[in-house]
């Protein structure tokens, strides 16, 4: 089996389903000639042409909006936004139409749309190229928000999410492209959205994260007895296993990289809150990143949760 | 009823110097011999700055950077006919517009570094930050305009963006509010045939740029980008025409970025070789090089003098920049709102 980083995994993915289905296009800026500018659709545009892999004009919310039309036709198109913080011009489509298609419809009209972007910071990278704005989409009814954290999961929850017949905001991180390498099997394997993923199982603590800062939280827990769940999709989120989890351990740390005021942190301790708070020990904690503009390269590991401080959060629903 | 034309739109083309040095004297704008060595300077400091830029990139001493190669005649020759006064909206690549208007050298270089106290605009300056996300600086700058007009000010805001900005919605609305309400904006698109990997021609299927203007009720231009003399002729016509309350211009400069788009970039992924190869000529230093050569502005000892002077104003810079020590993590809180909020205040204490 061969084993692949994220930006292969992912490659190979749309690969697959182009090939297995002709309604699959992409779209998006430099992601023909180029690749796109992580080389995630590298080697597609030769293999199936410019009009299944559009480079498009500079143009977000015409991105966007052409692929809604697009799969109100009946496409499938996957639509790459270049970096997470150029979505918000598209975010009018998103939130105005995708969203609300099927309901404003009544189901007659659907929109099987999967728009990808990279996000999370880490890299370096300018302004805007390192958002983490996840929560807002989880917000929105009528869409999925779906955060992989590993090459495997992210090649099997991508062709669910274009095989969905709703719209899902895919979130890669750039952090994450290059930096793992696993086996990931040829040929079709498919993993639900809407199911987390319960990477090490323990007694402890319940520790909930997704995409990069899964990674950072497994380096965290030392000879700590930790549950680890890795949540993949955001928007339906698993609540069954993480409830199942927080009633076994009675303690809860949330992981993740946006901001903390209004993240989507903030809704999983509102329903461990209303659904466990009895079998709750310790106040749940959340390690998050901090209520401000995401900062330039000199500061932004300043920005982004350290293991040290998971590790504190950690021992704090210990001291319990 | 037969049909009839109703409107149709001619697109002037300008240029005044040609790729062996010799201007139009009917074209050639009115500048002093100091001015035109001024603006000679200008090419070569903003040249340096650009390589050294792009060096340090290549050390590991700067982030991702994006190079000006090949466009400083459009950035320079616009900027020159600007008054510090004036209001400047740029994208992400205007290093020449910055150096012209005086901006200090060593925090562009802390910009590019990642310290976001490089785009604190000083105060004699109205200069904005680098704006990231293509083309949504269009809006704010037909804003402000509207604050000129509003208040009666004998100013000018000046717009930078790429051809590709053109494709984004908020060209078009910025376009359209400075049409209707005749504002004192010019729009600097700098068009250098590529946005990443996409071609002008599959950026828009219209034939210039320019004529995008004439859709929006105002004019539009196309200039020889690489020709200092006609950018800065139409810039300043621009200028005067917009503080003499005539409204706002367009102006396309037809030029080549000859490096990658920016260090994270590899062009030769979807550029011809022949293409950059054909651009060599058109190079703006050299054509204003010829030009002053052939009035006697230019000699061996002038060029070495000019670049010696750039060399030593860069490396000062840079001495300058790499002296500043690393900011705060709590600066990162200091500017997300005038005071910090109760949840940011205890953040503050976690660092
Ligand atoms: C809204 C938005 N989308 C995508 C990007 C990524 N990006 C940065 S520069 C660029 C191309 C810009 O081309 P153009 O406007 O022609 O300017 P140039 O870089 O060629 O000067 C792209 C796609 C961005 N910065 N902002």
């Amino acid at each position: 089996m061969p084993k692949l980083n994220m930006v292969q995994a992912i490659n190979l993915a749309l690969k697959e389903e182009m090939q297995r289905d002709k309604n699959v296009v992409l779209l998006g800026e430099d992601v023909g000639k180029d690749g796109g500018v992580f080389r995630v659709s590298e080697g597609l545009l030769d293999l199936f042409g410019h009009e299944r892999v559009i480079d498009t004009p500079l143009a977000e919310s015409g991105i966007t909006g052409v692929a809604i039309g697009m799969a109100l036709y009946g496409l499938r198109p996957v639509a790459e936004i270049q970096f997470m913080g150029f979505i918000y011009p598209a975010i009018d489509q998103i939130f105005s139409h995708a969203s609300r298609i099927r309901a404003r419809s009544r189901g007659r009209f659907t929109c099987p749309l999967v728009v990808r972007a990279p996000c999370g910071a880490g890299i370096k990278a300018p302004e805007l190229h390192s958002e983490s704005s996840e929560a807002l989409f989880c917000h929105m009814p009528g869409i999925k928000v779906v955060v992989p954290s590993s090459p495997y999961n992210a090649k099997g929850l991508l062709i669910s999410s274009i095989r969905d017949p709703d719209p899902v905001i895919f979130l890669e991180s750039t952090r994450l492209y290059r930096s793992i390498k696993e086996d990931v099997p040829e040929g079709e394997y498919i993993i639900p959205l809407g199911k987390a993923r319960v990477v090490r199982e323990g007694k402890a603590v319940t520790l909930l994260a997704w995409g990069s800062m899964l990674h950072r939280t497994l380096q965290a827990i030392e000879d700590i007895d930790a549950e680890v769940i890795d949540l993949m999709t955001l928007k339906p989120f698993d609540e069954e296993t993480i409830l199942k989890s927080v009633k076994k351990t009675g303690r809860v740390v949330i992981v993740h990289e946006a901001p903390k005021t209004c993240g989507f942190g903030a809704e999983l301790s509102a329903t461990i809150a209303e659904d466990a708070i009895f079998h709750l020990k310790a106040p749940i904690m959340r390690v998050t990143g901090y209520d401000v503009v995401l900062p330039l390269p000199k500061l932004e590991d300043f920005y982004i949760p350290t293991t040290a401080r998971i590790k504190k959060a950690i021992e704090e629903v210990m001291k319990y | 009823m037969p049909e009839r034309i109703i409107e149709s739109c001619n697109v002037k083309r300008l240029e005044v110097l040609d790729e062996k040095g010799n201007a139009d004297e009917s074209l050639m704008p009115s500048l002093s011999d100091e001015q035109i060595k001024k603006m000679y300077e200008l090419l070569i400091l903003s040249r340096t700055f650009d390589q050294r830029a792009l060096n340090l990139q290549r050390e590991g001493r700067l982030g991702t950077y994006a190079s000006i190669l090949g466009q400083e005649a459009s950035q320079i020759g616009s900027a020159f006919a600007l008054e510090k006064s004036d209001w400047i909206f740029p994208s992400f690549r205007e290093m020449g517009v910055y150096i012209t208007m005086d901006y200090p050298l060593h925090m562009l270089f802390q910009y590019w570094s990642g310290d976001e106290r490089g785009v604190k605009c000083p105060d004699d300056l109205n200069i904005f930050p680098v704006c990231v996300p293509v083309g949504t600086q269009l809006p704010h700058a037909v804003g402000a305009a509207m604050g000129v007009k509003y208040r009666g000010d004998k100013k000018t805001v000046a717009c930078y963006f790429g051809d590709g900005g053109t494709s984004e919605g908020d060209f078009h609305e910025g376009m359209n509010f400075a049409g209707v309400f005749k504002l004192p904006v010019v729009f600097i698109c700098q068009n250098n045939h590529w946005a990443i990997s996409v071609p002008r021609e599959k950026q828009t299927a219209s034939k210039t740029l320019a004529q995008k203007a004439f859709a929006y009720g105002f004019e539009g231009i196309q200039v020889d980008g690489n020709d200092i003399f006609a950018v800065y002729k139409a810039a300043s016509e621009a200028v005067r025409k917009a503080k003499d309350g005539n409204g706002p211009t367009f102006i396309e400069c037809f030029t080549y970025r000859m490096s990658d788009h920016t260090t994270a970039d590899d062009a030769a992924r979807y550029r011809l070789k022949e293409e950059i190869d054909s651009w060599k000529p058109k190079d703006p230093i050299l054509r204003l090089k010829l030009f002053m050569e052939k009035k006697g502005l230019w000699n061996n000892q002038y060029q070495t003098d000019v670049e010696n002077k750039a060399r030593e104003t860069v490396d000062e810079a840079v001495k300058r920049e790499e002296a500043i020590e690393h900011p705060e993590p709590k600066d990162m809180f200091t500017f997300t709102y005038e005071k910090l909020t109760q949840r940011q205040m205890r953040q503050i204490k976690e660092l």
